[in-house]
């Protein structure tokens, strides 16, 4: 609705605006050019070609829209595109070889300061940054497509970059190869929603200092080391789909220093570690799925006030792993299956209490180097003794009522 | 052609062998005699290298046993109770042995298979044998190969007494072949009719080695059982 | 020796319990890949089979073979041949036709379903399982007379690799862990081939990325082929070793 309503504000101040067109064959032929004709609120259509226009500064408020998604190059030297004004918007273009610098951020795109910057329908290739918001405010990025070939983290950028920003939509994207997918840093009542963030070196999405924002829908696959999210407030996650972040420091999602947060309805596939959380307080995680993950959550004694319920605990190496005997959180009604209790009331809740703490993740947290005896009978033979008798796992970490049946998800 | 040289064997404590020295030529027919469990057995698994010795040696033809095996293809050994893989039938046993043993230039010697009957019982497996049928395969075997050396420790036992004379009638044949044969028998009877000398033995020692003829002389009796009883009765 | 070894592999080859242990790892096999919808996974499940089931089925069919085939060694030992070929023998026809049965069992599932490098390595891990454990159980049983004893001894020596071994390992992380232990588990893991095995597979498997720091140092050493290699020599150490004490021993022994 929202989306809309400002689709239609733009087409109300186009109204009564100028079209200008830029192309081989018109008579202006840079985007240079017609940007410094243009006046306020006029739309530059821009013909397809190759377009080598060094650093395009916008200091108005136009649209730039491509046709057919005009090609344009930063030869491996500048920054594309920089906003300078407030409303502007990019349509349609493809962007390509920005420089690469350690000193500078170049970036495909770049916000600088500016509200109601509309970034849609591009596509990005072999950016060092690919869309860049610094305090850009009521932005909106959407279906765009970024690809980047990062090989290492010090010489690559993140793909969608935003810093200090606020009210930010990030829609419908996709980034991959890049250090981080998705990036932010202090952006605040921002939605991230329906990307799809693969194969980044570093993380999927990476979160920082920023409360209040929501992320939905969106699928992290096949990145370096997952999603973090870190120092932050007021983070909803939900609906979004953790899967194959596979590797020696990989998580499905990181959490470091969360606060009051929900985390529902998330599906988390064959992850090194599904949620990995620190210092994580008062998070709410309901109905997710853990689906064949090496460990499904691994909990540390920092950590209070988690409530784990109604989710589902599926073909996970190790369910929970915790490195201290205090626990202060709660699990209730979830479905585990390495479950082996019964049922006698049939009321689809398990009549004895789920320890889902095996002992041999007890130790490996003690001793890591233990963790030559994986997969060895010993420690097969230790856990089921320890369901019987438990004696190093946490007295409390249990959940008193697990389901018997796996909730439909 | 088998030199014992002062060879003992222990087995724990059991002295099974002490300090024995014996010598076998070619051509004779020894009996080796002596009460249960005074190492007659021991005294033919050492000449076999079954058991190893502790100390002494034994030589066979002139050289040294100790590790050696191709000296064994000259031997034929009917063992007191034979024992053989209870899966395998008669027929496989006999098939097997003549795989292992047989070389392109020796010739079967098969009188006692055809003797014995085995030849109807070839499917049999080795475990449904009586302690007899087990006896006659050990002997076959024994013989099989025309050996130059036969080893034969209690042969006659367990046989019906046709067979047992079989079995005697062919052990003389071939001594007249000039073979050396030993013989270990608890039947003092039986053996007048075949040996040439007598081994006799008691707790692991060898009492005395002698020609038949110079026993029956020593003791003036004829019969072998009544001379090796007063040999027993003056060793007390 | 050919000739002895074509005996005891026929007579083993006929054996019921060959034919049911292959039989039975072949079903394993077969329903864990049916089972598991990543066939990856399967071989997991695979391995945990090979590791606890190989090495108790090749200890305790070999020492029970050889204990039931003493009159067959005195029949031999009798005969023109050398003690060494004899009892080498018995170890090559128990060896072949143990590792035909895993072969069959185990072997064609896992090339059916999951032939990968890791797939490869299982299967060797497991002929080389079946191999030094036939080793021991000669080693076990030319030293104990008495059969039941001796199957005794063999049931212990299984549980010592199995689990033993492995619980004086984690005492020792226990009592030792102010210490890097990561490099010293590598030389310690050597001494068990149950724990080098499964180790050699588990780090060609995602799992390996559980493991840590810890799998980390292993895989630096493992992933090279000189570790490798090393990995190899001391698992055929491992087979030559015990069969090569038994001959020496089976040479003096009185029957």
């Amino acid at each position: 609705m929202k989306t809309v309503f400002i689709i239609l504000c733009c087409w109300c101040t186009q109204a009564n605006a100028h079209v200008i067109k830029v192309g081989n064959k018109q008579t202006i032929k840079t985007i240079t050019a017609a940007v410094a004709a243009a006046k306020i609120g006029d739309t530059i259509l821009v013909d397809r070609g190759i377009y080598k226009e060094k650093n395009l500064v916008i200091d108005k408020q136009l649209v730039l829209k491509g046709i057919n998604h005009p090609v344009l190059d930063g030869e491996k030297k500048y920054e594309i595109i920089s906003i300078k004004s407030d409303r502007v918007t990019i349509d349609g273009f493809l962007l390509q070889h920005t420089g690469v610098s350690s000193m500078i951020d170049f970036a495909a795109i770049k916000i600088y300061n500016k509200h109601y910057a509309t970034i849609i329908n591009n596509i990005i290739n072999d950016a060092f940054f690919g869309i860049y918001s610094q305090q850009g405010i009521n932005c909106l990025i959407q279906n765009n497509t970024l690809t980047a070939n990062a090989t290492e983290e010090q010489q690559s950028g993140n793909g969608i970059h935003c810093w200090k920003s606020d009210s930010m939509r990030i829609i419908g994207n996709t980034i991959s190869g890049h250090r981080d997918g998705i990036y932010f840093e202090f952006v605040t009542n921002s939605v991230i929603w329906r990307n799809n963030s693969f194969k980044n070196l570093r993380y999927g999405l990476h979160f920082m200092f920023s409360n209040d924002d929501a992320y939905i829908t969106n699928v992290f696959e096949n990145n370096g080391a997952g999603v973090a999210v870190m120092f932050s407030h007021g983070v909803k996650m939900f609906n979004n789909y953790f899967k194959e972040n596979w590797g020696d420091a990989a998580y499905g999602l990181l959490l470091k220093e969360i606060n009051d947060s929900y985390i529902e309805n998330n599906r988390f596939e064959n992850n090194t570690m599904a949620i990995y959380a620190e210092g994580a307080n008062r998070i709410h995680m309901q109905k997710n799925v853990f689906k064949s993950n090496g460990w499904a959550l691994k909990i540390q004694a920092s950590c209070m006030d988690i409530t784990l319920q109604q989710n589902n605990f599926i073909g996970n190496t190790f369910d929970v792993g915790t490195n201290g005997s205090l626990v202060m959180n709660t699990f209730n009604n979830n479905y585990w299956d390495k479950y082996e209790g019964y049922d006698l009331n049939h009321d689809n809740n398990g009549d004895v209490p789920y320890r889902p703490v095996s002992m041999y993740s007890m130790i490996i947290e003690k001793n890591p180097p233990a963790m030559i005896l994986f997969h060895s009978l010993i420690t097969t033979l230790m856990d089921k003794s320890e369901k019987v008798i438990p004696s190093l796992t946490p007295e409390n970490l249990k959940d008193e009522h697990p389901l018997m049946k796996s909730i439909p998800l | 052609m088998i030199i014992a040289n002062n060879i003992n064997k222990q087995f724990g404590k059991l002295k099974a062998l002490n300090n024995v020295s014996v010598t076998c030529n070619r051509g004779e027919c020894i009996g080796l005699i002596g009460p249960n469990g005074c190492g007659k057995t021991t005294l033919i698994k050492s000449i076999l290298g079954m058991v190893v010795c502790n100390s002494g040696f034994i030589t066979f033809n002139g050289k040294n046993i100790l590790h050696q095996w191709q000296y064994r293809s000259a031997i034929g050994y009917m063992p007191q109770t034979g024992r053989y893989p209870e899966s395998m039938t008669i027929g496989q046993v006999l098939e097997m042995m003549k795989d292992i043993r047989q070389k392109k230039d020796t010739h079967l010697d098969e009188e006692l298979v055809n003797k014995f009957e085995l030849k109807g019982l070839l499917d049999k497996r080795m475990r449904t044998l009586s302690g007899g049928t087990m006896q006659k395969v050990s002997a076959a075997l024994a013989f099989l190969f025309n050996p130059d050396v036969l080893i034969l420790d209690e042969p006659t036992a367990g046989l019906d007494p046709v067979s047992a004379e079989i079995l005697k009638e062919k052990i003389i044949a071939e001594k007249a072949k000039g073979k050396l044969i030993l013989i270990t028998s608890h039947i003092l009877s039986e053996l007048d009719e075949l040996v040439t000398q007598v081994i006799y033995m008691q707790d692991g020692q060898l009492i005395f080695h002698k020609s038949i003829d110079d026993l029956r002389a020593d003791t003036g009796q004829e019969k072998l059982s009544k001379a090796i009883a007063s040999v027993m009765l003056n060793n007390r | 020796m050919k000739k002895i070894i074509k005996y005891v592999f026929i007579d083993i080859l006929r054996n019921k319990i060959v034919l049911a242990y292959t039989i039975l790892l072949l079903l394993l096999s077969l329903s864990i890949f049916n089972l598991e919808d990543n066939s990856a996974k399967g071989l997991l499940s695979l391995l945990n089979i090979v590791l606890i089931i190989v090495p108790l089925v090749s200890i305790l069919f070999a020492s029970i073979y050889v204990y039931n085939s003493a009159e067959f060694l005195e029949l031999l030992v009798s005969q023109p041949l050398k003690r060494n070929s004899i009892w080498l023998s018995i170890f090559i026809g128990l060896a072949c036709s143990l590792t035909l049965a895993f072969f069959v069992g185990v072997g064609i599932p896992v090339l059916l379903y999951e032939l990968s490098a890791t797939g490869i390595t299982m299967l060797l891990v497991g002929v080389l399982l079946t191999v030094i454990f036939v080793a021991i159980a000669m080693l076990a049983t030319v030293n104990t007379r008495d059969k039941a004893k001796g199957i005794g001894v063999a049931v212990l020596l299984w549980l010592y690799f199995s689990i033993l071994f492995d619980g004086l390992v984690l005492f020792l992380l226990f009592q030792f862990a102010d210490y890097p232990l990561e490099k010293a588990m590598i030389g310690i893991s050597a001494l068990n081939p149950i724990d080098l095995s499964r180790i050699l597979v588990l780090l060609k498997m995602d799992v390996s990325a559980l493991m840590g720091y810890t799998g980390a140092v292993f895989k630096d050493f493992f992933g090279t082929t000189v570790g490798l290699v090393i990995a190899i020599l001391v698992l055929l150490f491992w087979s030559i070793i015990p069969v090569w004490f038994s001959v020496r021993k089976f040479n003096r022994k009185d029957l």
